[in-house]
């Protein structure tokens, strides 16, 4: 058995285990809760041993030595924030003995596993190029994935926060999830219009970033274009206006708003120090090692500092000015958007010299 | 005092010493900071017109570039405003710390006291426990247990008989938020020190050249390095025989008033240190002068080898017999097309290969293409052989020369940070004290306790503890 096979099983399985996790919370039945544990474990075990052969590998096949774990390229990269956030969530579960969380936490997990397929990118195992082969990257990459996975597990919680905390369409809360759900969903149906249009079988991030949205906004017909847009805000505006439903399968989840907003706050403290260590001052170090400059105000560099002034943000006003429930929600909401941003869409829409691979 | 009492400095400390400024700084860095992401810094002008034009149309582009560029968005991050912006975030990172600073220290050095036994305040940690025992006889137990949960406990005495246990730890913790504050200022000063005193340069050091100059990043001028680099060789290595670079390396010399005191080779993450300056492999490329020296390692039929230097043009014999081998031509990175044709595809040494006719008494025996990566082409018909080793002199190695004098201040502040941020949010100050008095049948223990971080962990701490007492008793 090699690693793509194992990948694959811990694929299905947490397909699998969204949609009992999702079962489970509409019928509130015992046995699917524990059959969606079951099916999560068994798919994170089948990850782990994934890692570790695709580790072995690529040593093997005489591309990366001993020291360099399969964390270097954009797949690598996403499936190692899945195992992260996958791993938080058992310990959650565990912890406070509520599967609930499951049925927000693991379509995160399949959102990403979808965009790998709907973007078609290299799943080869690729030799290291020679500034990636440090070790200070390699704690930088593992530390910055395991703060973006409790950023993600942080925001799931906000998100639920607001949903359940807000009344009123017109409240100023309100219209922000429901817009900023709006937006999420618009983007993921937009991109796999783009992968049904092209079948992009895209082998870099210069690929993805020529092919993103031509089905849709950039499309060369002006009346798809427009149509996109229009579509677009119909979406938006049916997420905003049937937002009660969303609300009432969330209340149904019976966890107390108090938890949610002591999760989300609990999950920004403990990726915070994280990701100041292993995202900044790890990532500057490295660079200082590779390049001899150990901050250059790229736009990598400079995103990743917009995301801890975020979470800056959010601490002070939490610990300093007591900002809690919807306002440190939404802060919270706002920190994960820059996550993204830092993530995906520096490489997808801006340049810099963390499209990897090219010095000087 | 009342707000109009206050003078013009106190106005000014308690600007500074606000949160609320730091959340609108934080803002206001962040938001501005993306401008800087979307328009590319100190690019060509036309690049980012383009992207103007894409963002805001043809008709507007000129003029918002215009008016972007006297608000200095095109080199942003050094722009008098953002540079004040980074001020103001030090000063009130500064201030504010030392408006609390006071205050914390107090609570850090306080030491615990015993409570009133009659009248204990609210806790948020609260036990009781009947232990069937008299109050002397449970001491050394409890002391014991508290040691275990990793207090020193200290003991006072009640007037009633019994007594009372109490400890702290971990009192520290709370400075964690200034030693993080601290560890930013550090930066920061390390950071402004870079930029007074530093120098960023770079040096293209052909392969048996040396220099005691590097060239600025800024203007290209000379700069003086006070000793002597030389480039002995330069090499890249592939992965297998595809294209994909492994590794640069660069072997450098250092001289000192005439003197060799320093050899390193240089990979990319790992530079060479010397004299305050640091020099890291960046780039490489081919010199456009050629007349580099082929070295070839040459073996006859009967196994007797020789390492020959040798110009394009010249020839070499090969030991042992009468053949004798010329340099025709070179490819930095030879091909072959379908049909057999070869060419070069790129300029770079990517496959270098050299063309060789042998001869045998001036008359024409053998010839071909020889290619360093390929040892198959090493081998000649009639079993001798000619390793091709290098063809030197004609590649530089990229150099980027750094000096950095505020560089180790900017660590230092990272370690202290790591310090600062795991005391924040990973310790916290937990006080406990246990009121023990006589009861009908044995020893009344109240517990209190406060964690000001993860209570509930400290709780069950305190739990396990009690439960463990009840079980000794």
């Amino acid at each position: 058995m090699d690693s793509s096979t194992l990948f694959g099983i811990a694929t299905i399985g947490y397909i699998l285990a969204m949609v009992s996790y999702i079962v489970y919370l509409a019928f509130r039945n015992r046995t699917v809760g524990i059959i969606a544990t079951t099916v999560t474990v068994v798919s994170f075990i089948a990850h782990t041993g994934a890692f570790f052969m695709r580790w072995y590998e690529g040593y093997v096949m005489g591309l990366r030595s001993l020291w360099h774990p399969p964390i270097s390229n954009l797949y690598e990269s996403i499936i190692f924030f899945i195992w992260c956030l996958i791993l938080g969530y058992l310990i959650i579960e565990i912890k406070y003995k509520n599967r609930s969380f499951g049925a927000f936490v693991t379509p995160i997990a399949g959102l990403a596993l979808a965009f790998i397929e709907m973007t078609g990118m290299s799943k080869e195992i690729e030799p290291l190029v020679p500034a990636l082969q440090s070790n200070w990257l390699l704690a930088h990459v593992t530390m910055s994935f395991i703060s973006y996975s409790l950023f993600g597990l942080s925001f799931a919680t906000a998100i639920m926060y607001l949903i359940e905390k807000t009344e009123k369409k017109t409240e100023p809360a309100y219209i922000f999830w429901s817009v900023s759900l709006g937006v999420l969903i618009v983007l993921l149906i937009a991109m796999s219009l783009d992968y049904l249009e092209f079948h992009v079988a895209a082998t870099s991030s210069e690929n993805i970033k020529n092919y993103l949205f031509r089905a849709t906004f950039k499309s060369p017909n002006p009346t798809v274009a427009l149509l996109s847009w229009i579509a677009s805000f119909a979406i938006i505006a049916t997420v905003w206006a049937t937002g009660g439903y969303l609300k009432k399968i969330v209340s149904a989840f019976n966890v107390t708003p108090e938890l949610l907003d002591e999760l989300t706050y609990k999950t920004v403290a403990i990726g915070f120090p994280i990701f100041t260590l292993g995202g900044l001052i790890f990532g500057a170090i490295w660079a200082d090692q590779a390049w001899g400059v150990y901050w250059s105000w790229d736009p990598k560099e400079t995103w990743s500092l917009i995301t801890w002034f975020v979470y800056a943000f959010f601490l002070h006003a939490r610990l300093m000015r007591g900002w809690r429930g919807k306002r440190a929600a939404i802060v919270s909401v706002i920190g994960f958007v820059a996550v993204v941003f830092t993530y995906l869409g520096v490489n997808l829409l801006l340049s810099g010299l963390h499209s990897y691979g090219s010095l000087s | 005092m009342a707000e109009r009492d206050k003078t013009f400095v106190d106005r000014i400390w308690d600007f500074f010493a606000s949160v609320k400024l730091a959340v609108v700084l934080f803002s206001l860095i962040a938001l501005t900071s993306i401008v800087g992401t979307v328009i590319e810094q100190n690019a060509p002008p036309e690049k980012n017109i383009i992207v103007l034009k894409r963002l805001l149309g043809e008709r507007l582009a000129p003029e918002a570039y215009r008016v972007l560029d006297s608000l200095g968005f095109m080199d942003m991050y050094h722009s008098w405003w953002f540079v004040t912006l980074l001020v103001l975030f030090a000063m009130n990172l500064i201030v504010c710390s030392l408006e609390r600073l006071p205050r914390i220290w107090r609570l850090t050095t306080e030491p615990i006291k015993p409570l009133n036994p009659d009248k204990p305040p609210s806790f948020p940690i609260r036990k009781e426990i009947t232990l069937k025992a008299d109050p002397e006889t449970l001491r050394e137990a409890l002391i014991s247990a508290l040691k275990k949960t990793g207090f020193r406990p200290m003991n006072s005495p009640m007037q009633k008989g019994g007594f009372q246990l109490y400890a702290q730890k971990g009192n520290w913790s709370r400075l964690g938020v200034y030693i993080t504050h601290l560890s930013i200022i550090i930066i920061m000063v390390g950071a402004v020190i870079g930029i007074f005193f530093g120098f960023n340069g770079f040096l293209n050091l052909p392969e048996g050249r040396s220099s005691d100059v590097a060239y600025s990043r800024k203007d290209s001028r000379p700069h003086q390095l006070g000793f002597t680099i030389r480039c002995d060789d330069f090499d890249v290595e592939f992965y297998g025989m595809s294209d994909m670079p492994k590794d640069y390396r660069s072997w450098l010399t250092v001289f000192k008033d005439g003197k060799e005191v320093m050899r390193k080779m240089i990979e990319v993450n790992e530079p060479l240190r010397y004299g305050g300056y640091t020099f890291y492999q960046a780039s490489y490329g081919m010199l456009s002068t050629g007349g580099g020296y082929f070295i070839f390692r040459v073996r006859g039929p009967d196994g007797k080898t020789e390492t020959v230097t040798k110009i394009m043009g010249e020839s070499f014999v090969i030991p042992g017999t009468k053949i004798k081998g010329t340099i025709k031509k070179f490819s930095p990175a030879l091909a072959v097309t379908q049909d057999g044709r070869t060419y070069t595809y790129t300029e770079m040494m990517n496959n270098p290969a050299v063309y060789i006719e042998f001869t045998e008494k001036g008359k024409p025996k053998y010839s071909g293409w020889i290619l360093k990566r390929y040892p198959k082409t090493w081998r000649l018909p009639d079993g001798s052989m000619v390793q091709f080793i290098d063809y030197w002199g004609v590649q530089y190695t990229g150099l980027q020369v750094r000096k950095d004098p505020g560089v180790w201040i900017v660590y230092l502040g990272c370690i202290v940070m790591g310090i600062g941020l795991y005391m924040a949010f990973f310790m916290s100050h937990r006080k406990i004290w246990l009121i023990v008095s006589e009861a009908k049948d044995g020893s009344l223990v109240r517990v209190f306790a406060t964690a000001n971080k993860n209570r509930p962990a400290f709780e069950r701490k305190i739990e396990t503890m009690v439960s463990n007492l009840t079980e000794e008793v």
